[in-house]
């Protein structure tokens, strides 16, 4: 038996409808559709009145969920993509995530994004926005890699007391597989040393770890060897593991899928170069999209995101300094 | 009149609306004391940002308030401070937040109208007008998904709040999942500064009723007896599985839209209009021509409510500020995933 990304995430929501019946899950075409990339299928089957298609209304998603929890409901809201999330930004950005902190009264909810770049997908479902969140407090934001963190860690969402936004990659859906699904797994806010190395680290998250590990395999038959560090959530971020490699490595470079100006990668520099700048053997690097809107031909779209190869190329220049 | 009421059925509605017309009278006069007090401490410097009055509107506010029971869900209008009062809030609450006491609901991490005890129903509003539509409307979806029935929802807004995304998102929303939502517009002409003819085309508000499928309802939102038959109704109609119903309340801000805020741009001949009319003194009168008090009487509520007012800010004002240095700084109801950063 073998369970794809996508799979782990719909085999995530079943148990968390099975196990919790605060639990609802509310999105456009979740319901007998089982969503735009059948996230939910059959689960408006299984569990009738609990998945709930919803008008295309993300503001209102969101909204009503922020109210269901207040209530004592646990939603999970599905964007049909990361980009549309955008629509529902007031919700989630000034309503969800300081709602605690305002009211002492906690709000549950998880945002699923289905986000990054696919071939052919183009500037409106592309986008990775794990950024922008991560920028507001009151806000956990999961970036999961792995087939086994994307079950694992939307159920650890579901039972947090805070907002949670899940950027599930859709470039890992169909293809990235595992054997079964974890009975145990890392708590939120752990990083995970993907490949250990002693030479540089390369500190990645989501699709982007499995970029950094194809490189740290080609490298490793040049004798050189990558440690590459999977963030899992990047807010928060566990700056003590990406200290501890770079304690090993005295090299950094970051990867991320989003947009280069502030971020995922500028922040982990910033929080190494702060405090561990002494650990440092050169000068920090980092990677990320091109400064543009995503560009719809595979040519330009392959182009515009980081990849193993442009990666590679980061490394090498990394290893020279 | 139903034909098959009895004389005393009669009697006995004439004595429960006398009742309830008396009932909100009383919110609107405590509303617009506190009011008159917030007033007053701004313009001495006693209260740290901006302080929005509802002068004009209690009379549609107290409806909404009293219209609603224990187990509702209540996201009031920065100008609902009679509706709060009827729905229970306390002036304590009140005074706290605008003054900022760390004994406070909101305990100085947000304030003025800012405020609410979302365990009890009342919604603490945001900013952004009409996000708290979509709010209400899931907490009505989560009584449903616990099997609790009987149970309605309030949001207000103003006229301003039907122009945007949220409003439209939230009605449409209300009536594809037929929930009992009253929705309260206090159309008061003006969106700060912005009159109705740059803020809507049609000729009437209620008039979008229709168009999302759902009920809607006109008040003279300056006659309290009218605003009290037609929340009644909604909030009954709501209640009883109509799925949601749009108010539309019509009156006149008689205020800046704050304290900092001179109104200039209402022009005299609004004012002098019927709209402009004052509800608590139509109120009054009216009580004073069904003879159901004395002016004496009226005098005296005025000074209770002053008195109280008076005593609850006095209290507040020897309560303890937010200490920064005591604070939590920490975002997570999840505390052990807040991040930590060092200011030097």
């Amino acid at each position: 038996m073998s369970i794809t990304y996508l799979e782990a995430i719909r085999e995530a929501q079943a148990r968390a409808l099975a196990e919790d019946s605060r639990v609802y899950i509310y999105g456009q075409d979740v319901g007998e559709f089982g969503g735009a990339f059948k996230a939910t299928k059959n689960l408006a089957a299984e569990f009738p009145g609990r998945v709930k298609d919803a008008p295309i209304s993300e503001d209102a998603m969101v909204g009503s969920a922020i109210g269901a929890a207040i209530e004592g409901m646990r939603p999970i809201i599905e964007m049909q993509f990361a980009d549309f999330s955008v629509a529902g930004f007031n919700q989630i950005v000034n309503h969800a995530a300081a709602f605690h902190w305002r009211t002492r009264v906690p709000c549950p909810i998880v945002v699923r994004l289905p986000s990054g770049g696919v071939s052919g997908s183009g500037p409106f479902h592309s986008q990775s926005l794990e950024t922008i969140y991560a920028h507001y407090p009151g806000l956990i934001v999961m970036t999961p890699a792995t087939v086994e963190d994307a079950y694992s860690m939307l159920l650890e969402a579901v039972a947090i007391d805070d907002p949670v936004i899940f950027c599930e990659h859709k470039f890992l859906y169909y293809h990235l597989k595992a054997e079964s699904l974890p009975t145990e797994a890392l708590p939120t806010g752990k990083a995970r040393i993907a490949r250990e190395g002693r030479d540089m680290t390369i500190v990645a998250y989501s699709a982007m770890v499995h970029e950094a590990l194809d490189v740290a395999a080609e490298f490793a038959t040049e004798g050189i060897e990558i440690e590459v560090v999977d963030l899992r959530s990047v807010k928060p971020i566990d700056t003590d593991t990406v200290i501890a490699s770079v304690a090993r490595t005295g090299r950094l470079l970051c990867v991320g899928e989003a947009w280069p100006w502030g971020g995922v990668t500028a922040e982990v520099i910033a929080r190494v170069t702060c405090e561990a700048f002494h650990l440092l053997d050169a000068p920090p690097q980092r990677l990320n999209a091109k400064d543009t809107p995503i560009p719809y031909h595979p040519d330009l779209w392959s182009a515009h995101r980081p990849t193993a190869r442009s990666l590679a190329a980061a490394a090498r220049k990394l290893l020279q300094l | 009149m139903d034909q098959t009421l009895t004389s005393s059925d009669r009697v006995s509605e004439a004595e429960s609306s006398r009742q309830a017309f008396l009932a909100g009278f009383g919110w609107m006069l405590l509303a617009r004391t506190i009011d008159e007090k917030f007033a007053s401490l701004y313009r001495a410097g006693k209260i740290h940002g901006g302080v929005y009055i509802g002068k004009g509107q209690e009379a549609l506010s107290a409806a909404v308030g009293m219209a609603l029971r224990e187990g509702d869900v209540f996201a009031p209008l920065i100008r609902d401070g009679a509706g709060r009062l009827a729905f229970g809030e306390s002036i304590l609450d009140a005074a706290r937040t605008y003054m900022g006491s760390s004994l406070g609901p909101m305990r100085g991490r947000d304030g003025s109208v800012h405020r609410g005890r979302p365990r009890e129903g009342l919604l603490p509003m945001l900013s952004h007008l009409g996000a708290m539509i979509p709010v209400v409307n899931g907490a009505l979806m989560a009584k449903r998904f616990k099997g609790q029935s009987g149970f309605v929802g309030a949001a207000c807004i103003g006229d301003g709040a039907t122009s945007t995304g949220a409003f439209h998102e939230g009605l449409n929303q209300a009536a594809v999942e037929n929930l009992p939502l009253v929705l309260v517009v206090a159309d008061n002409q003006f969106a700060y500064s912005t009159p109705t003819t740059s803020q809507f085309a049609c000729a009437s508000l209620v008039d979008k009723a229709k168009g999302y499928g759902v009920r809607g309802h006109t008040a003279d939102g300056v006659d309290l007896g009218d605003c009290l038959r037609v929340l009644s109704r909604a909030a009954d109609l709501a209640r009883g599985g109509d799925g949601p119903q749009l108010v539309i309340g019509n009156l006149l801000r008689l205020c800046g839209h704050g304290e900092h805020d001179d109104a200039h741009y209402i022009s005299p001949e609004l004012k002098a209009s019927p709209l402009g009319q004052d509800c608590i003194e139509l109120a009054e009168q009216r009580i004073l021509d069904e003879s159901w008090a004395t002016a004496s009487d009226i005098a005296e509520w005025k000074a209770t409510r002053i008195k109280s007012v008076e005593e609850t800010v006095a209290q507040v004002q020897r309560e303890p500020s937010p200490d920064p240095y005591k604070e939590s700084w920490y975002a997570l109801a999840s505390k052990h995933l807040s991040e930590t950063y060092e200011n030097f």
